[in-house]
């Protein structure tokens, strides 16, 4: 401030305490210029649609950054130009999310009815309806018991690596493990589980829990590693302001701590539920394929959705792939609905930062 | 909110849950009702009960579907429950004793010891039935090309790279009403280790002097396109122009497909012209009495015979510890190589019904299963 | 529930008792996985380590192990950083979108949809991949091996079918977006209000707000993310299976018939007809897959930790 203060007038008439902005329309112009001017491609070139959008949003990008640094500063052109950016990424990433899941539903609806949901495929005669019942219990039962194994443990892991261990040994081995085994191969773990299994209980031994142990194996580096996360960001401020009213650690962390990054814990959970809820190979080879309902996931066949849906694609006829896709339109929606169930929940007990 | 006091409540709660689902054992609107009227419409109803479970070839799926509701339609209060795992971990937990019977498209053998390792599980003899019988369709997709005849030279040097294009002398020469474009030829080959590669590559190896290369269940020629599983083919071959491959004839849906020469005529791969060749093919030399495992006769010159077959199999024991075992496991086998199996099978997989002698042979053998 | 513990915080004695059970939990639930992590790995020690010094013929006629690793090697590290590279710059796109720049009403859906795709079975994946995507690329191919032929990477011949390296790298990339996403818009809402409007006061644009306040906050969740995700391309079965041509040797051209393939798809290609030996060799090379993802995961951290030793925060 002392140094304007002190310098002579001419050249603070030079420095403009504003610099221009460009006109609020000014990325609307830009673009219907940009998609003009591509446009002269395909017209005069023959190119496809295609092209004439990728050359657009080049020429929108360009054009919008070398207005605004004209106009503007050098920092608010590499402003807009990142925006546009993000943006783009964002839209270009749209556009096969939107494509596969319009594919699961186009495809998926027509198979759904009640029959479908409310029937298992155990049939005494070939022109019976099949329904995936007995898939979406064995989906809903493995799936729980993978979450009540891996959610704790998880949970608890990533509290230690935060707030307990600190660099010690078994805090590094912990490490160590889930770094390994972010990148198990599906079936892997579902052979480990399904040896200790027959090993334990016998060779014709199959069951839920197998499947379920086979998938907290994939899913506990997951949660470990997005809680580890979460945790980490709660700022040491808030955990040192606890300290100082006198409350104990372990009150601390349930009370500040978890509640703070609930939000994101619970992102992680379902994130990797999600992941689990969708593996077929492991299951195969210890919760099996069968036709009628099972409850008990320490007994007995039982059948998920993903299996049901790789068990049509293997039978092939058009008939099988309908229930295949139908099947797959299901699993998306019941994962919804836990995303969904896991939001609220996250609403309810998150404090609130007035975001 | 409490973690901990919050955790002790959900623990009991989830246990209650978990309970209370096992406890209402809430069947499928279609399980509890089916079986006790399918019972009464049934004429010949069957007195056995229980879970029957067996593993293996995924290529018998389709067909297992017919023989499993069929068996459970004789029997309403058995569930028969088939694992698609593929034949190697059919034939594994068979020989752990982990499933009561397998299905296999490769008879057992002694390479690694197996043959020796079922027989000891079993305390006899491992029975091996043929069981499924389905062509192999050797299918394209070339425009404004519906059909084409190609003997076996010629589909060998396709698959070993050595005809690269649909207008080369060889196929034009067989093909003499068909105009032939100048696209260049792109075969489609299994990625996965399968019965079918095994099959194809022993016809090629057999009927063939232009191929080099052993059975085996992953294709032996690099280049090509690989695509995992039947229905990977199927769309690799529908998703391109100029591409050949081969797959079960029952799931090639509307490709064109080639016509085998056998003989002195081009056969088209059908239930029928495979059936055929089943039953002049010799039986593997040196095995027992109840094990039915054959070489597929590549080389036959019957007429309307398709060598070009997947022959797949069904494995039990002769004796089982229990007699309920036994009577599920003789009960199903009795069904799958009766007429009527055999004829559920093929309407609802496209495969080939047993031919009568190799038929009642094998009901001869699984007649016998008993308990020791 | 509140109330009893509360009025057990007031005098000491319950609370160490209540801190050292807690903790003794935390460091159960840490052992706990150690035991059953390292009981995965010994397993897969004492199946894999025979699978090294098999017969010739399980081999494939590669001839020894390492003739046989090293292209599912290279063919998995090749397909998990096509992915990487155009899903890790998409997420993050994707996350700051949500996160910092689109309106509630837009971010909260696709906030949504995102998670959904985590949840399509890789079976799906696979098929939308070979059916769908697959083909629509071929055009594309065409061009590349035409205009960019001279590139390694643009070699062909043209894979008429479209299963090439390149699809396979992006279907991983659709695959993985979802994971990445997810959390990296977990850790930038994190970030503290005081710190962003401190920035922006200071005269910051947006970007630099981000810049310089976001991500140097959210640096390690980051870089979890993206590990997460790696995890994910390294070690996906069906859908690489499925979608990728392989057969081929170790080469960097993207867009043709024969391409190496992924040690976790060559173990579900290869499963189906198994026998003892193969078996062994299969989950040796699980063995080999478990030494990459280490190595990938020890270098991110060893980065991380060397930035933050120089940030010093």
């Amino acid at each position: 401030m002392t140094a304007t203060l002190t310098t002579p007038p001419a050249t603070s008439s030079t420095i403009p305490l504003t610099h221009g902005r460009l006109p609020r329309w000014a990325p609307g112009l830009v673009a219907v210029v940009a998609i003009a001017a591509a446009g002269l491609f395909p017209l005069l070139l023959g190119w496809g649609v295609v092209p004439w959008v990728i050359v657009s949003v080049i020429f929108y990008i360009g054009g919008l950054t070398l207005w605004a640094a004209v106009v503007e500063t050098r920092r608010s052109a590499v402003d807009r130009m990142v925006t546009s950016l993000v943006w783009t990424a964002f839209a270009i990433a749209l556009v096969p999310l939107v494509s596969l899941l319009w594919t699961v539903i186009s495809k998926g609806l027509p198979a759904i009815n009640s029959t479908f949901l409310t029937y298992s495929a155990f049939r005494t005669s070939l022109d019976q309806p099949v329904g995936i019942y007995h898939a979406i219990m064995g989906t809903l039962v493995i799936t729980f018991c993978a979450a009540v194994i891996s959610v704790p443990i998880g949970i608890f892991a990533a509290i230690y690596l935060v707030e307990y261990g600190k660099g010690n040994r078994l805090a590094r081995g912990i490490t160590f493990l889930v770094d390994v085994m972010t990148g198990i191969p599906s079936i892997v773990a579902g052979l480990f589980a399904f040896s200790m299994f027959t090993l334990f209980f016998g060779a014709g031994y199959r069951s839920g829990i197998g499947g379920a142990v086979a998938l907290s194996l994939l899913m506990i580096p997951i949660v470990v590693r997005s809680t580890e996360e979460m945790l980490r960001l709660v700022p040491d401020d808030l955990r040192e302001a606890a300290y100082a009213l006198g409350t104990p650690k372990w009150r601390t962390i349930t009370k500040v701590v978890l509640r703070t990054s609930l939000g994101g814990i619970i992102t992680g959970v379902t994130l990797a539920t999600a992941r689990i809820i969708g593996e077929t190979a492991p299951l195969l080879l210890i919760a099996g394929l069968t036709t009628r309902t099972n409850m008990n996931p320490f007994d007995g066949f039982m059948t998920t959705l993903p299996v049901f849906i790789y068990s049509q694609f293997q039978k092939g006829t058009p008939a099988d792939f309908d229930l295949a896709w139908g099947t797959a339109l299901v699993l998306v929606v019941i994962v919804l609905l836990l995303n969904i169930a896991a939001r609220v929940i996250g609403k309810i007990f998150a404090p609130k930062t007035g975001r | 909110m409490n973690r901990t006091s919050f955790r002790a409540a959900l623990v009991p709660g989830a246990a209650a849950l978990a309970l209370s689902i096992s406890l209402t054992a809430c069947g499928a609107s279609n399980e509890s009702t089916e079986s006790g009227s399918d019972a009464g419409s049934s004429t010949e109803t069957g007195s056995l009960s229980g879970e029957l479970n067996g593993a293996g070839s995924s290529a018998q799926e389709k067909a297992m579907e017919a023989w499993s509701t069929g068996f459970q339609g004789l029997n309403p209060d058995v569930t028969l429950n088939y694992n698609p795992l593929g034949s190697g971990d059919g034939r594994t937990q068979f020989i752990e004793g982990g499933t009561l019977f397998a299905g296999t498209d490769s008879y057992f053998s002694d390479d690694e010891g197996e043959l020796s390792k079922a027989n000891e599980r079993c305390g006899s003899d491992v029975i091996e039935v043929p069981s499924y019988v389905s062509p192999i369709a050797v299918m394209f997709n070339l425009e404004g090309v519906d059909a084409l005849n190609m003997d076996s030279d010629t589909i060998a040097k396709i698959f070993d790279q050595k005809i690269t294009k649909w207008n080369d002398p060889a196929i034009a020469d067989q093909n003499p009403d068909v105009e032939l474009p100048d696209t260049d030829i792109t075969t489609v080959h299994r990625q996965d280790d399968s019965g079918t590669t095994k099959n194809f590559t022993d016809y090629l190896g057999k009927a063939s002097d232009s191929w080099s290369y052993e059975a085996e269940d992953a294709f032996p020629v690099k280049g090509g396109v690989a695509a995992e599983g039947t229905s990977g083919v199927v769309a690799a071959v529908t998703n391109g122009n100029g591409t050949i491959g081969y797959a079960d004839e029952s799931q090639v849906g509307d490709l064109s497909v080639v016509s085998v020469k056998v003989g002195d005529e081009y056969v088209a791969p059908s239930a029928e012209s495979a059936a055929k060749v089943v039953a002049v093919s010799p039986a593997v030399e040196g095995r027992p009495e109840v094990d039915m495992a054959v070489d597929v006769d590549r080389t036959t010159e019957e007429a309307g015979s398709y060598p070009v077959i997947l022959l797949s199999y069904l494995v039990a024991c002769q004796t089982y510890p229990s007699a309920d075992e036994a009577d599920l496991v003789k009960g199903f086998l009795e069904y799958v190589v009766s007429d009527e199996g055999q004829q559920a099978a093929a309407d609802n997989a496209g495969s080939a019904p047993l031919d009568a002698d190799t038929a009642s042979r094998a009901q001869g053998i699984v007649e016998a299963i008993s308990a020791e | 529930m509140s109330t009893t513990s509360a009025s057990s915080t007031r005098n000491t004695a319950p609370t160490q008792t209540g801190d050292r059970v807690f903790s003794g939990i935390a460091r159960t639930a840490g052992l706990a996985i150690v035991v059953a992590l390292a009981g995965v790995f010994v397993f897969l020690a004492i199946e894999g380590i025979p699978g090294f010094f098999q017969p010739e013929q399980f081999y494939k006629g590669a001839g020894s192990f390492w003739g046989y690793v090293d292209n599912l090697i290279f063919g998995t590290v090749l397909v998990a950083t096509i992915a990487l590279i155009v899903a890790v710059p998409l997420a993050f796109g994707i996350a700051l979108v949500v996160s910092h720049y689109a309106p509630k009403w837009i971010a909260g859906p696709v906030a949504y949809v995102i998670d959904l795709l985590a949840a399509v079975p890789s079976v799906v994946f696979g098929l939308w991949g070979i059916n769908l995507f697959a083909p629509k690329m071929v055009p594309l191919y065409d061009w590349l091996h035409e205009h960019l032929g001279f590139l390694p990477f643009f070699k062909g011949p043209v894979n008429p079918v479209g299963t090439t390296l390149l699809t396979t790298g992006l279907v991983l990339a659709i695959m993985v977006l979802p994971i990445i996403t997810a959390i990296s818009r977990e850790v930038f809402t994190q970030t503290p209000v005081l710190h962003e409007e401190a920035a922006l006061a200071l005269g910051a644009t947006r970007w630099e707000m981000i810049r310089l306040a976001v991500f140097p906050y959210a640096r390690s969740g980051m870089v979890s993310a993206v590990m997460l995700g790696l995890g994910r391309a390294l070690g996906e079965t069906m859908a690489v299976a499925m979608v990728l041509s392989g057969g081929g040797g170790i080469s960097f051209n993207l867009i043709t018939n024969s391409n190496p393939t992924s040690i976790a798809a060559n173990i579900a290609s290869q499963y189906k007809e198994n026998t003892p030996g193969t078996l062994h060799v299969l989950i040796a090379t699980g063995l080999v897959l478990f030494l990459i993802t280490f190595l990938v995961n020890f270098a991110a951290r060893w980065i991380v930790a060397r930035n933050e030793r120089r940030m010093s925060r």
